[in-house]
Order: structure tokens, then sequence, then C-alpha cells
């Protein structure tokens, strides 16, 4: 491990802390159990990541979660904003997860595409 | 699945499901004696005694949305496949341990794909979590642990996104500089 890497992290992380220290209101959760897994979760848990940094979103937690009984349909992604229902987001690769962290998450719009369940 | 930091991924997931708080990944590479060991090392909550010896059949799981369990069996099946064997020791209330060895240089073991995406993804879902992950091959070594990250990081959450691209990085790096196998030889030649 490098540890002078990470004390470089530390000086420049700390200078965005405030930002990043906000209440985490949108939540993502990722299906990763071994039918998400084998399906392709890892890559799209990392393309979320990833494009939440890219885009500079703060406001959002990423998180993981066992089997859901749809195992056909993995990788599901499901979706929690405030005040609205959950969406679950069916066979996403990270391509479609980008676009998701793009359209729902920073624009507030449904990729209705992609969309397996709506809770009502 | 095709790399074994997928099984491994899908391995701590069910120490994460037993409510571990500490998971130890442990890889060994003996070049000599041609072995592969993966180990991992949680204090979940343990398996009973009367349905441990269950736990590698397909046909047993605590899950209720299915009434099928595929990790343990999959990696089963990929240690076998590989000359090697699969072995799980557990103690109720204190933790279990899965032991997978593979022959290192066998035609069908799997190569073991992106460690760095798996400890990252592990990290990032779960930053509280203590971590720690070890590799050896033959005398050299690879570490990391998230009590030493958070010690030199203070108040920066370990999902924070640049700390995700330093774990990512380092073991990509610590990795080549140890000389992990990823692939088996007999694979590289014709690669
Ligand atoms: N680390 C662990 N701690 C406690 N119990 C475990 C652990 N690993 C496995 N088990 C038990 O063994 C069962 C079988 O595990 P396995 O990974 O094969 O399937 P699963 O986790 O139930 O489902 P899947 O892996 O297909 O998502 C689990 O349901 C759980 O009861
Ligand atoms: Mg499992």
């Amino acid at each position: 491990m490098n540890v002078e890497e990470l004390k470089r992290i530390r000086e420049k992380s700390q200078k965005e802390m405030d930002l990043r220290s906000g209440e985490k209101a949108i939540k993502l959760v990722v299906g990763m159990a071994t039918c998400g897994i084998a399906a392709g979760a890892r890559p799209v848990m990392a393309a979320i990541k990833d494009e939440l940094a890219r885009q500079n979103a703060k406001n959002v937690s990423v998180t993981q979660s066992g089997c859901a009984g749809f195992c056909e349909q993995e990788p599901l992604v499901d979706v929690f904003r405030p005040g609205e229902t959950k969406i679950t987001y069916g066979k996403v690769n990270p391509d479609k997860a980008r676009k998701i962290v793009v359209e729902h998450i920073l624009e507030g719009r449904v990729v209705n595409e992609f969309v397996f369940a709506q809770d009502k | 699945m095709q790399e074994l930091s997928m099984h491994i991924l899908d391995i701590v997931q069910n120490s994460l499901a037993a409510g571990a708080t500490q998971v130890e990944i442990r890889i060994r590479e003996n070049l000599a004696e041609d072995i592969l060991m993966i180990e991992v090392q949680d204090n979940g909550r343990g398996i009973p005694q009367e349905v441990l010896y269950r736990v590698m059949d397909p046909f047993f799981t605590s899950r209720t949305t299915r009434e099928i369990g595929l990790g343990l069996s999959l990696l089963k099946e990929a240690t076998e496949r590989s000359g090697g064997c699969l072995k799980v020791c557990s103690e109720e209330g204190r933790g279990t341990r899965v032991m997978a060895r593979f022959q290192l240089d066998h035609f069908d073991r799997a190569p073991l794909g992106d460690m760095g995406e798996t400890v990252g993804v592990i990290i990032s879902g779960n930053p509280a979590l203590d971590l720690f992950y070890e590799h050896q091959v033959d005398g050299q070594i690879y570490v990391l642990d998230t009590r030493g990250m958070r010690n030199i990081l203070g108040p920066i959450n370990l999902d924070d996104p640049l700390v995700l691209d330093f774990v990512r990085q380092d073991i990509q790096m610590g990795l080549k500089k140890i000389g992990a196998a990823t692939f088996p030889k007999v694979m590289e030649v014709l690669r």
C-alpha cells in the first residue's frame, strides 16, 4: 500500500470535504448476490461510482443488496429519490448505468426503457 | 463466473450477509508447489454445525428469495475443475473461513481477473468494514488494509471517489510488482 499517495489524497480531499459531508439524499442500491455478480454487477457498480465522481455528484449513496428473486433480470439497480417511488432498473450494464446516473440521478428523469419495476 | 476475483467478491458478500465487520482476503501463490490458495475469513455469525456439511450443496441456502445457493457450489466447481478443492470451516458466533485451493498452472484454472475492482467495490459499498487484503507470491507480499487507510485519511470516508481510484491503482501496481499470476502459464503461451 502506497502510504505517501494516500497522504496526498488526504490533502487533496480535505479541501473538498465540506462539500462532500452533506446529507446523502439519493440512494442507489446494486444487487450483489451470486446472480447479480455473475450477470455483471461489479463493473456496473464501478461505472456508477465513476460517473457520479465525473459529474461531481455529492449527495448520492451507493450500497449493495442481496438477491431480490428476479435473477434473470440482474444486474438490478434500485433508485430511491426523496418523495418519489422506488424505481428498479433491470439488465443494467455499465453504459446503461452511466445513462441512469446522468438522466435519472442528476436530471430527475426516469429512463423508462430500462425500468424493470416501479413501486406503486 | 469467468474470474476468480468475481468469486472472491461473491464470497465476501456471504460474509457481509452474515453481519461481518471484519473480512480478511489472503491469496498465496506457491510457484514451487504449483498451488494457488485463496482464503476469505470473516467474523460474522458463523454457520451452525448441523448445516455446515451442506453449504457447498446448491440446494442449500438461507436465502428466502430463491431455493438455491450458488456462490459456494460455483467456487467448489471452479477449484475442482483445476485440480484443487474447497473447504469451509465455521464456528457459530465466531466466524467463517473459506479456503479455495487451485493448481496454479492448470489449463482450466480461471484467471485472477481485476482484484482492484473487486476490493474497490467492496470498500465503496461498505466503507465501515475492516477489510484486509494480502497477496503473496513466494516470499513477495502486497498488503492493503482499510484500518491503516483510515488512520492516514482521518475524516475522509473510504467511499470517496479519490480513495476508490487509489485502491484500484494501488492493487494493480502492487500485484504487478510482486509478479502475481493473472492467467495460468499454459494459457499465457497461447495468448
Ligand atoms: N461467511 C458465511 N457466514 C455465514 N453463513 C454463510 C457464509 N457463507 C455461506 N453461508 C451460508 O451458506 C449458504 C450458502 O452460501 P452460497 O454462497 O452458496 O449461497 P447463497 O449465498 O445462499 O446464495 P447465492 O450465493 O447464490 O447468492 C448461505 O445461504 C448461508 O446460509
Ligand atoms: Mg452467496
